[in-house]
């Protein structure tokens, strides 16, 4: 038995740093530990931030002279390619966000509910191996397959199906597929940990007391993995809206992705401040999705995300 | 929805068949960049010409292997000092972040815990911008105000490391807080009450617990820089890292055989990066 | 007597955990080589106690003195007190060797001395062929004594032991109260052992505190504990008891005569110091083995198949509601006419003449073991 009040007493008392601590030693330790933090995210999150916005507010009127105004962001909505491809990356984002989850919830619950323990453990090693490869390699695996002169196209040519070489590349469908796959990870892991945590038992009882296949799915299963599917489907969003290599590589220039239009006016262009204003657009655009997103799911940050 | 043991007959057939076809589908694209690796020919793409190890080894022209590729090998090398860099740095303040959450008592936590996750869903892009326009405004202010060029805040290594630390630093901060959280505090007492200094079980005890996923969280980190693409792309400066190199050449010279063998060198060394840091996170059984 | 008589001594020692006052005005003092047990329920304040002797926790006043001197001021790594966790807190990443000789390397003892230290121990302990073992492959029983070795290497003034014995199945519990008594006696050393657990107290103590909300209730042998309990929580936690609830009706010269609310009247004698008068609200405590339980309208004096001896003072009918068969031990629930259960002990011995359920039955018992508090001290359930 554990004496449960008598250890938690200390705890929420103490700091559960070494016990009976001059509380001069306690403080100074704390603040040590503060120190690397607080540079961290004041120098690489916060200021930064700050600064694009700042950037962002800067409106050129002649040769290295500024002034304040939001002339960038009315740039933005004056223009409707802009914000079009806003609109367009962040639809794409969540039919991305949506396949993944569809396509990866059943592999997830297989690899934690119904492989055995060998198996689990080896099919999770699977999935994690293309996560530590890079993207640009993954793209660049596709690209062969689906090209023109690509394995598939000639494979379907040996074999006499087509007659002419298809290109597979440079359509939506196929930049949708290429985020899929690369997002797919970082579904399936907290997927997979939250199912894994769940008690068999659970799901039997949910049988055993009469229900179907589809009302425990649906009452017991998705409930209990709610966390982590919301875990999952914010991190896929937030990689797939800010994602830049696999739209340019599997879409062509054609591909329209927002990343795209600030490395435009970032690299191609020099126009920083617009480029600030598109930054902070698709931060805050992407910020309100996943808002409404855990609004509407009724979870929390630090339930999901920070969880894992 | 099955559970083990209920699975048989021929729902339980297609969805393994699903599942077998959803590994196809991860495996694909990774199989078809490594097999043109080994193809004797000037092209990615089939027909197959014969196995060869020219596009690793060759040292001639027109099949000049990656070893003997001088832009490859100094993008190799520069990725490898930067990700050691960061996987160095980020493991140091996600142990001491790890400290600072599980053991420390502010106000104002919950707060600072989620300003710690979110580097990880800031899009990479947004990061690398930011972090350049901060820099270069303050170096251009410098260089305004006191004629002072200061050149490590113009896009270069350092930018480039930086960028890739701010947000890796939020995975080895949850890898190394998830372990430090299964620590169990009478261990440290326990040491503490025969006898040794605060140091002395800092030295013996916390850490060798937590070296495991010090390990496992540097191996990530390490992998995560060397893959990064989004970040780095507007960090670069004149010595550009791996990924970078092979984006030029794939997008001014188009794909050659020698970009499949770096991929296969790649994912060899990751693979390898990846079983060590598994390895290192096996818990032997619980006392 | 010297100052050393005692080897561990805590003045007035009270601390406070915001509103709640975890350990109150406690004072103790333990002899040289003698098994000390601090029992008590969960949240009595009894870690908060130790945690403060060996030094992890700083009382809010008060003195804890080991070997005549205050250790206040020592941190806990400099205090020859030395502890065994709930959960042992065995070093995982190092094998039997390393976790023994640990305290050792810190004092700075050379290498080959820590050699011949720590194989004395593990002789000592009776396991001296597992110094190169992992901590994962040993028993639980083996852990158990390894963390013992680990600090009566140190040759500590005093051991704490921190329930050690919960994590442990029942059988080897058992077990392991004997042979903790016999590693106390043979290392000779004082040993304060924490437990919520009465009969592992009771076993091994030399002496028992019981503790609760912070206080001590009552300090003295396992005996007196169980014969005299001085207040109501001492008597209800200590051994099992029926409790009944009344008001004083009259006061006798050996005790008091009292009237449950149902109409029963029952006598009791006053326990230790405890005072009343007419009046008082009382609650009243018998232990089951002195129930006599005899088939109904039997001779008051006929023992047949009951453990009693005791006179017939209190009288109660009743009904057997179940039989707890436990061999030797086994107990009847008896529901009695104010619809209250009463455990009584009996030897069943398979014979027809054993009680069954359902059966009507006479409980009777001596106003000797009839102990009598105030209801206002009393806490117990």
């Amino acid at each position: 038995m554990v004496d449960a009040a008598d250890s938690v007493l200390p705890c929420i008392c103490g700091t559960g740093e070494l016990i009976a601590v001059g509380s001069d030693i306690r403080k100074l330790s704390l603040l040590l530990l503060f120190l690397p933090f607080s540079l961290w995210i004041l120098l690489l999150i916060i200021l930064p931030h700050v600064g694009m916005v700042v950037l962002s507010l800067r409106e050129k009127v002649a040769p290295r002279v500024y002034e304040f105004g939001f002339g960038n962001y009315i740039d933005f909505f004056m223009e409707p390619i802009y914000w079009n491809t806003l609109i367009r990356t962040g639809l794409m984002s969540l039919l991305v966000t949506f396949l993944a989850l569809l396509i990866g919830f059943p592999v997830a619950y297989y690899i934690a509910k119904l492989a055995g323990n060998r198996t689990k453990g080896m099919l999770f090693m699977l999935c994690l191996i293309p996560l530590w490869v890079s993207d640009l390699i993954r793209a660049f695996g596709w690209i062969l397959l689906l090209r023109e002169s690509g394995i598939i196209s000639s494979f379907l040519m040996s074999s006499g199906l087509i007659d002419t070489p298809i290109e597979f590349l440079y359509t939506d469908a196929t930049v949708i597929m290429g985020l899929v796959y690369t997002v797919m990870l970082f579904m399936i892991v907290p997927l997979v940990s939250t199912l894994d945590g769940m008690d068999n038992a659970m799901i039997e009882a949910g049988y055993n007391l009469g229900g179907n296949g589809f009302t425990v799915l649906r009452r017991i299963i998705i409930p209990y993995a709610m966390p982590g599917i919301v875990s999952g489907c914010i991190v896929v969003f937030m990689m797939t809206a800010g994602s830049y290599l696999t739209p340019i590589l599997m879409g062509g220039k054609n591909s329209s992705w927002f990343t795209e239009q600030i490395y435009d006016q970032f690299i191609s262009r020099y126009n920083w401040e617009s480029g600030a204003a598109f930054g902070f657009l698709l931060l805050a655009f992407t910020s309100v999705v996943v808002w409404l997103g855990l609004k509407l799911s009724g979870q929390t940050l630090s339930s999901t995300v920070a969880k894992s | 929805m099955l559970i083990r043991g209920t699975g048989s007959g021929a729902g339980s057939v297609l969805f393994k068949l699903y599942v077998l076809a959803f590994f196809i589908f991860l495996a694909a694209p990774l199989l078809a960049a490594g097999m043109f690796a080994f193809n004797d020919s000037q092209f990615p793409s089939l027909p197959w010409q014969g196995f060869t190890l020219d596009w690793f080894f060759n040292d001639t022209e027109p099949k000049l292997g990656m070893f003997h590729d001088r832009r490859l090998l100094r993008g190799l090398n520069v990725s490898f000092m930067i990700a050691v860099s960061v996987a160095l740095l980020s493991v140091f303040v996600g142990t001491c972040n790890a400290f600072l959450f599980v053991r420390g008592r502010f106000p104002g936590k919950n707060f600072f815990y989620i300003l710690m996750v979110l580097p990880l869903v800031i899009p990479g892009v947004i990061l690398g911008i930011s972090i350049l326009a901060l820099a270069s405004n303050v170096a251009n202010g410098v260089e305004e105000a006191y004629n002072l060029e200061l050149e490590f805040l113009r896009p270069g290594l350092l930018l480039v490391i930086l960028g890739q630390f701010s947000f890796i630093t939020t995975i080895t901060s949850l890898v190394i807080t998830a372990r430090l959280k299964k620590f169990d505090i009478s261990l440290e007492e326990a040491a503490f009450n025969l006898g040794a200094s605060r140091a002395g079980v800092l030295r013996t005890i916390t850490l060798p617990f937590l070296r495991p996923a010090m390990i496992a969280a540097g191996i990530v980190a390490f992998l995560v820089s060397f893959e990064n693409f989004n970040t780095t792309l507007f960090l670069v400066g004149s010595d550009a890292p791996l990924t970078i190199t092979m984006y030029d050449r794939m997008v001014k010279v188009g794909s050659t055989p020698v970009l499949n063998a770096v991929s296969v060198f790649l994912m060899l060394g990751s693979g390898v990066l990846a079983l060590i840091s598994l390895l290192v996170q096996r818990d032997k059984p619980k006392t | 007597m010297t100052e050393h008589a005692f080897d561990l001594e805590c003045i007035d020692v009270s601390r406070q955990f915001g509103s709640v006052r975890a350990v109150d005005n406690v004072s103790l003092s333990i002899p040289r080589g003698s098994f000390f047990s601090i029992l008590g329920p969960s949240g009595c304040g009894k870690t908060t106690l130790m945690r403060m002797i060996a030094g992890f926790e700083n009382p809010d006043h008060g003195d804890i003195r080991i070997k005549g001197k205050s250790v206040l001021k020592a941190a806990p790594n400099k205090r020859n007190v030395k502890m065994v966790f709930q959960h042992l807190a065995l070093f995982p990443m190092m094998n039997v060797h390393d976790n023994i000789a640990y305290g050792l390397r810190c004092a700075g003892v050379p290498a080959a001395e820590i050699t011949r230290k720590v194989q004395d121990v593990l002789e000592r302990v009776a396991l001296p062929d597992v110094a190169k073992r992992d901590i994962q492959q040993l028993s639980g029983g083996q852990k158990q004594r390894i963390a013992i070795a680990r600090c009566m290497v140190l040759d500590p003034d005093v051991l704490l032991l921190d329930e050690p014995l919960g994590a442990l199945d029942l059988k080897l519990r058992e077990a392991m109260k004997i042979e903790l008594k016999l590693l106390q006696h043979q290392f000779n050393t004082t040993f304060v052992y924490i437990t919520h657990d009465q009969s592992e107290a009771l076993v091994m103590s030399d002496q028992v505190a019981v503790m609760n909300q912070g206080r001590f209730e009552q300090v003295g042998t396992p005996q007196m504990l169980y014969q005299q309990p001085e207040t109501a929580f001492v008597a209800g936690f200590v051994g099992d008891a029926n409790l009944w609830h009344g008001k004083v009706e009259s006061m006798t010269e050996l005790g008091a005569v009292l009237r449950t609310p149902a109409g029963t009247a029952l006598q009791a004698r006053l326990a230790g110091s405890q005072r009343c008068r007419v009046g008082d609200e009382v609650n009243i405590y018998t232990r089951p083995e002195f129930m006599s339980v005899l088939p109904s309208g039997g001779e008051t004096s006929n023992n047949a198949g009951t453990r009693g001896t005791a006179g017939a003072d209190n009288v109660l009918e009743g009904r057997v509601d179940s039989v707890l068969f436990n061999g030797a031990n086994s107990r009847l629930l008896i529901r009695t006419a104010e619809q209250a259960l009463v455990e009584a002990d009996v030897t069943l011995t398979g014979g027809s003449d054993d009680i069954k359920p359902g059966e009507a039955v006479k409980l009777q018992w001596s106003m000797q073991q009839t102990l009598c508090f105030p209801a206002s001290a009393a806490q117990a359930s």
